[in-house]
């Protein structure tokens, strides 16, 4: 076979509890970050993603003690997102235990802060996060702008231009929300997903808007994707992640399990 | 006293996660060094790594004696000896990331870029891929048949397919562990490959290299 469709289940974090976690498991503390990546460890999941959406900068204090206490006990790859500012932001999550760092707001300031990261850290710790909206018109040829503060402030910069940029500064892969999706249970924007994974070389991660199994298998099949990230359908154990791989294996991609 | 172990802390990124599994697999005494004289004293010693090629082997070779220590012990003495990811690739004469960079040179070859042989290929290979034994894994009990998670640009290329232990797939075969003697690397994340990775470990701590 060849490498795997990878299966990402994404935790929000804020002020170091889990918001709208994990409910398909009896948890003792159903906020504590580190019980719900164990439960996935445990479900088989190919990755984590933990996504701070602290407001605050204590809030934030709070990442770093959770992310070593996860890698203590999880023996899985860690991406972690949200409020990378820095390269010393970086590295301070990757020395906790975090495998890879996601870069959102401050690489749309400065994209060059991908290749500083990367060129210290290496590529394959670099991820970019994308977070775009659609912009063009029902019918027009699709058009995505890079819309920051979760959504709700626009920046004018084309999502697919700014996505090939940051790969070609250094990302290793590229973390692509439709913040139009995001929510909705509808599916990925997979003409967004697409336009984006043909128009670079490293692995793209598909987000934003999953609802069911047989989106998660045209986030590959349809939108290029190579790693499916979902929330709320793992959460409330609507489908488990054994049920992923099964969806992917049974579309004839290759999956684990 | 239990064995000590010299985990080799050369700032190189994924050392927590790597003693982590260590203690998960059941190891009671995992020195994380930069002392050469605990390596000399270690039984058995584990060198990770991750980012470049490059700056791996300067961080190695910028500790004084501690490339020395490492051949002494693991040459010499020929204490077992795992090689995790660019701790792996770093076995090898030369790495080719950001420029030609000497290596260890104890397993003959050169650490080249993925080629992508077609569109599919990505590099970064990342993700779970398989270990597939080759017939020459031999007496390197260590390794078994499974799936673990890779993720690199590298990858290593050795001069003698007798040193291969393990291969993978990624648009063409790619090299998952090479072996000899006592020394095994890895160029996937046991570390980050959930039961199979620590099972790797928990075998590692018991390994007897004939």
């Amino acid at each position: 076979m060849t490498v795997r469709i990878r299966v990402i289940p994404c935790l929000d974090v804020a002020d170091g509890r889990v918001v709208k976690g994990v409910n398909f498991v009896d948890l003792k503390d159903a906020g504590d970050p580190v019980e719900q990546a164990q439960a996935y460890d445990e479900a088989g999941a190919d990755e984590l993603c933990f996504l701070d959406i602290s407001a605050s900068h204590e809030g934030r204090g709070t990442l770093l003690d959770i992310v070593k206490r996860t890698a203590e006990v999880c023996f899985m790859p860690l991406t972690v997102g949200g409020g990378v500012g820095s390269v010393e932001d970086a590295r301070a999550l990757l020395l906790a235990g975090a495998d890879k760092v996601a870069v959102n707001s401050a690489a749309v300031r400065r994209p060059e802060i991908m290749a500083d990261i990367a060129d210290r850290m290496g590529s394959q710790c670099a991820v970019a996060s994308v977070d775009a909206r659609r912009v063009s018109a029902p019918g027009e040829p699709g058009r995505w702008e890079i819309f920051t503060h979760g959504g709700r402030r626009e920046t004018g910069i084309d999502a697919v231009e700014h996505a090939v940029k940051l790969a070609d500064l250094g990302a290793g892969e590229l973390l692509v929300t439709s913040m139009d999706g995001d929510g909705t249970q509808k599916g990925y924007d997979l003409e967004l997903t697409r336009a984006i994974a043909d128009a670079v070389t490293v692995p793209v991660v598909a987000s934003g808007g999953v609802g069911n199994l047989q989106h998660l298998v045209d986030g590959v099949t349809k939108g290029h994707a190579t790693a499916v990230l979902a929330a709320s359908i793992f959460h409330f154990g609507t489908y488990t992640i054994a049920q992923a791989h099964k969806a992917l294996r049974d579309a004839g991609l290759p999956a684990r399990g | 006293m239990a064995e000590a172990i010299a985990l080799i802390d050369y700032g190189a990124g994924n050392l927590h996660s790597v003693y982590n599994a260590l203690k998960a697999a059941g190891a009671e005494h995992v020195a994380v060094t930069d002392d050469p004289k605990l390596v000399r004293g270690a039984r058995r010693i584990v060198l990770p790594g991750v980012g470049s090629f490059r700056a791996c082997y300067e961080g190695l070779t910028s500790i004084p004696g501690m490339v020395d220590a490492l051949e002494e012990r693991v040459l010499g003495d020929r204490k077992p000896f795992l090689g995790i990811c660019v701790g792996m690739q770093l076995l090898a004469d030369r790495g080719l990331e950001h420029g030609t960079t000497p290596g260890l040179g104890w397993i003959p070859g050169e650490v080249q870029l993925i080629e992508r042989t077609d569109p599919n290929i990505r590099v970064p290979h990342m993700g779970w891929n398989d270990v597939g034994l080759t017939p020459h894994h031999g007496d390197h009990e260590l390794l078994e048949e499974g799936e673990a998670y890779f993720l690199h640009s590298y990858h290593f290329v050795p001069e003698d397919g007798l040193d291969v232990a393990a291969m993978t797939d990624h648009g063409g075969g790619i090299v998952a562990a090479v072996a000899r003697h006592n020394i095994v690397g890895v160029q996937f994340h046991p570390e980050k490959s959930q039961a199979f990775g620590i099972d790797l470990m928990r075998r590692f701590l018991e390994w007897k290299p004939v």
